[in-house]
């Protein structure tokens, strides 16, 4: 059909074939979108079996000893290893801190592996060190054990982290999507897309100049506050990877009620929101560190919302949707001209396009 | 932002609405050319604002979508070369070609990287002068002036490792190719105003003329979507079929000469086969003579590739609006925007993809309230 | 096709014998190339597209424009907004969620994101 000189068909457009399995694995695997959640639904869960993992939450909530304690992991990756407003140290503690967090629990204690590439020099490893030993003050949590490994130069850049924590979680505190129902209000903590865009601002290939810094804190404190003013939030989550979007989709998923959003109520600061314009991406899908969207009972959500706004994370929290029984398992936004759109799960990736 | 604020205003657009609301008598369906024009739409929810008469059908203006296979599988093999670093804009990479996408070259060691801008991917040939550096020129009118900039500033620094793998397409054979469609049903046409900021409008009065059918000029921002379609159902209640200019802050009936003069220079016009549609007569660009020691194509010698593509997918009847994309039978099931089928699948842009994402809307109950006008306002 | 954004020009210089500008994009700055446009000036704004300035905006023109449009609503606001009577009659029908609840329609939106919003 593509033969030069034979009639035009329009109607006989066929198209190519799907790329279904994917042999390797490809950056969209930790893209945090549908790929990762494939790659630990088909590939890790199986084999590794266990009722706990099962959870699928930011951090496992786990009985130990008639306690109830909040465990989760998480490695850092991140080019540059530094960037305006953090580095890849206060990544590693307040991320973890966070994961905890959301499942209410105050962390308690860290563990810290490095992998360290060869020729690094001393001065950054310091440098990251002493952010950590920072934020894990600041976060009320302490470094308790580590590990280091080094590997040869050229198989790593520079530095990556792996930190687990444990907390213990409050009597009457469950947050797992299971528990949200329709009407319940969802909260974000503050304005959005903060970190993803200083990140993009100082990656090698998009550098644009911005004054955005990256939003990394640890929440622990913000959820006490809120917890303090009812123990029945219904669920908790820190939008990083895939941002609020990835966060959305899966409380719409796990919990079967539909979610809307109003996007005017969506706090996007003006910086963020023209860097998506020139890249062509979307806020909704731009990751955060130190910011959380919570699902509260409504008769809760005001009281929530003042302690939150008391908080100095939580200032500029506001309303942006609730819990719906239409739609279950999909996030609709509404826009500012009246119409909807669905807010789907991202695939992979967030890639700056051109059309 | 200055100029694109003013153009998303909810009460504006109201008017706007309620104008096209009064003025519209009978079913009329109009194309909206260009892939950005479809973003605004879907992301802004336009289409479900617009009275019930007034048919958007998503046009072929997404590059991503209409870039052939074989130009995607050139890609791929020549982006698979040890010594090639292979520079793209980001929406390419997860374009299929047969069996792969240039995220899997990536996954396999190739050397893939997204850029932002073709200047990028020439300063990445300035700095490594060791490695040839493949520029993946894709794209419409807009995006040929600032591939053709590039081409010539390695030419005139003397960066000989640097080459464009071409793949331009051009607007107005394209709206030539679907009015001569037997099956066509769109009425008017929605022009892609950043092609016309370049091209300027001259080629537009014959087509409109010919096949009587009005052709309006029209922007990106929501104001401007509304406007493009308040103006050409104005002209076809009225029985007009005329170029009409609705950008004109950034479209001047001239274009950009300096652009046109540089297109001239690096280009020449050549048959271009879309994806999926086959060759249309003259409808895309390649590079010009003077300038084919930086055809990828020829540095590489990739040719002969076959072309085969799964008999499930219908985009052609879907791009003609002939058929809704969720009546073809490879929709949501076979072909979703992860594992797309076909390229109206592949870009956010396209028309299947933004289907996709309504049609799960409509078949979980959504409330008749996001979709009637009357509603519509307490929430602006 | 054609991802283009309006920016303003913030000073203008060479690189590599070619015209190459800062712009400004509401608080975020891009080198882009003003070869195409060659006697675009500082303080001016253009569409540009992937790190290239392509048109002038021209703003007699957008001012215009949005002219016609609010002038568009002239005959509605004399009798009325259908629509605004539309709503008012559905009453409870309030498509927005919160109409009813704690928070109650747009007052939840901290007011400096309402002013800066979208781009």
């Amino acid at each position: 059909m593509s033969d030069a000189g034979t009639t035009l068909d329009i109607t006989g457009w066929t198209c190519p074939a799907p790329l279904r399995d994917r042999p390797r694995v490809v950056m969209g695997h930790g893209g945090g979108g549908a790929l990762s959640a494939e790659l630990v639904e088909h590939l890790f869960a199986p084999a590794f079996g266990g009722d706990v993992l099962a959870q699928l939450g930011d951090s496992a909530a786990v009985s130990l000893g008639g306690v109830r304690l909040a465990f989760s992991t998480d490695s850092y990756v991140v080019r540059p290893l530094f960037f305006p407003g953090g580095g890849i140290g206060d990544l590693a503690v307040n991320g973890t801190v966070n994961d905890l967090a959301m499942s209410g629990a105050r962390a308690a204690y860290l563990s810290c592996g490095f992998i360290l590439e060869e020729g690094i020099e001393m001065s950054v490893v310091a440098r990251v060190a002493e952010a950590m030993g920072a934020a894990a003050r600041t976060a009320g949590v302490e470094i308790a054990t580590g590990d280091t490994k080094v590997v040869e130069a050229g198989h790593g850049d520079g530095v990556y982290i792996n930190t687990a924590g444990i907390g213990i979680i409050p009597d009457g505190v469950d947050l797992r999507p299971q528990r949200v129902v329709p009407g319940d209000v969802v909260i974000v903590s503050g304005e959005i897309g903060l970190h993803g865009v200083a990140i993009m601002s100082v990656r090698e290939g998009l550098e644009f100049g911005v004054d955005v810094e990256s939003d990394c804190a640890a929440l622990g404190g913000l959820v006490q506050s809120m917890l303090a003013v009812t123990p029945d939030l219904h669920v908790l989550r820190d939008p990083t990877r895939g941002g609020l979007a990835a966060s959305l989709n899966e409380i719409a998923a796990a919990s079967g009620t539909g979610v809307v959003i109003r996007e005017r109520s969506v706090p996007v600061p003006a910086a963020v929101a023209n860097a998506c314009a020139i890249l062509g991406l979307d806020p909704l899908y731009v990751a955060n560190e130190g910011k959380l969207v919570a699902f509260v009972p409504r008769e809760h959500a005001e009281a929530v919302m003042d302690a939150m706004r008391a908080h100095p994370l939580g200032r500029a929290a506001t309303v942006i949707g609730e819990a719906v029984d239409a739609h279950p398992g999909l996030v609709v936004a509404r826009t500012a001209l009246g119409g909807t759109r669905v807010v789907d799960l991202p695939i992979g990736e967030q890639l700056p396009r051109i059309c | 932002m200055k100029y694109i604020e003013e153009f998303q205003d909810p009460a504006l657009a109201r008017r706007l609405l309620d104008d096209i609301h009064a003025t519209v008598t009978r079913p009329w369906a109009l194309m909206e050319v260009c892939g950005g024009q479809t973003h605004t739409i879907i992301r802004h929810g336009i289409d479900q604002l617009l009275p019930e008469q007034v048919e958007l059908i998503h046009g072929p203006g997404c590059p991503v979508c209409v870039t052939p296979l074989e130009v995607i599988d050139k890609a791929l093999e020549i982006a698979s070369r040890p010594d090639v670093i292979f520079c793209s804009f980001g929406d390419m990479l997860r374009v299929p070609g047969t069996g792969r996408d240039l995220f899997q070259v990536r996954s396999e060691g190739g050397d893939v990287r997204v850029v932002y801008s073709p200047l990028d991917a020439l300063r990445v040939a300035q700095e490594n002068p060791q490695r040839q550096v493949v520029f993946f020129g894709i794209g419409f009118e807009t995006t040929a002036p600032p591939n053709a900039m590039t081409v010539h500033q390695a030419k005139k620094l003397g960066i000989h490792n640097f080459s464009l793998l071409v793949s331009h397409v051009r607007v107005p054979p394209a709206i030539e190719a679907i009015m001569q469609s037997p099956s066509c049903r769109v009425q008017g046409f929605l022009a892609a105003g950043h092609v016309c900021s370049v091209m300027g409008v001259s080629e537009y009065p014959e087509l409109a003329a010919r096949h009587r059918v009005p052709i309006v000029v029209t922007g990106f921002e929501p104001l401007d979507i509304l406007e493009g379609v308040r103006r050409a159902v104005r002209q076809l209640e009225r029985g007009e079929h005329t170029v009409d200019n609705a950008y004109a802050r950034a479209v001047r009936p001239e274009g950009n000469p300096a652009a046109l003069a540089m297109l001239e220079d690096v280009f020449e016009v050549t048959d271009r086969a879309w994806r999926g549609i086959g060759v249309i007569p003259d409808s895309g660009w390649r590079l010009s003579a003077r300038y084919r020691d930086f055809d990828a194509e020829h540095r590489f010698s990739v040719s002969g590739i076959n072309t085969r593509e799964p008999a499930e997918c219908r985009s052609g009847e879907v791009l003609q609006g002939l058929l809704k994309p969720h009546e073809c039978e490879a929709f949501g099931t076979l072909c979703t925007p992860r594992s797309p089928l076909g390229a109206t699948m592949v870009s956010s842009e396209g028309a299947c993809a933004a289907y996709y994402l309504y049609r799960r809307l409509e078949l979980g109950t959504v409330p008749a309230a996001a979709t009637t006008p009357q509603e519509a306002s307490p929430v602006v | 096709m054609c991802l283009a954004v309006p920016g303003r020009v913030l000073d203008i210089g060479e690189k590599d014998g070619t015209r190459m500008a800062t712009v400004d994009f509401g608080g975020v700055q891009k080198e882009v190339c003003l070869e195409y446009l060659p006697d675009l000036q500082v303080g001016e704004y253009a569409i540009v597209h992937v790190g290239f300035a392509l048109q002038r905006l021209d703003e007699e023109s957008a001012r215009q424009t949005l002219a016609l449009f609010e002038e568009l609503g002239m005959l509605q606001e004399e009798f009325g907004d259908p629509w605004e009577q539309a709503a008012a009659q559905a009453g409870a029908d309030s498509p927005w969620p919160f109409a009813d609840g704690p928070f109650g329609g747009e007052a939840t939106a901290p007011q400096h994101v309402q002013e800066e919003g979208r781009p």
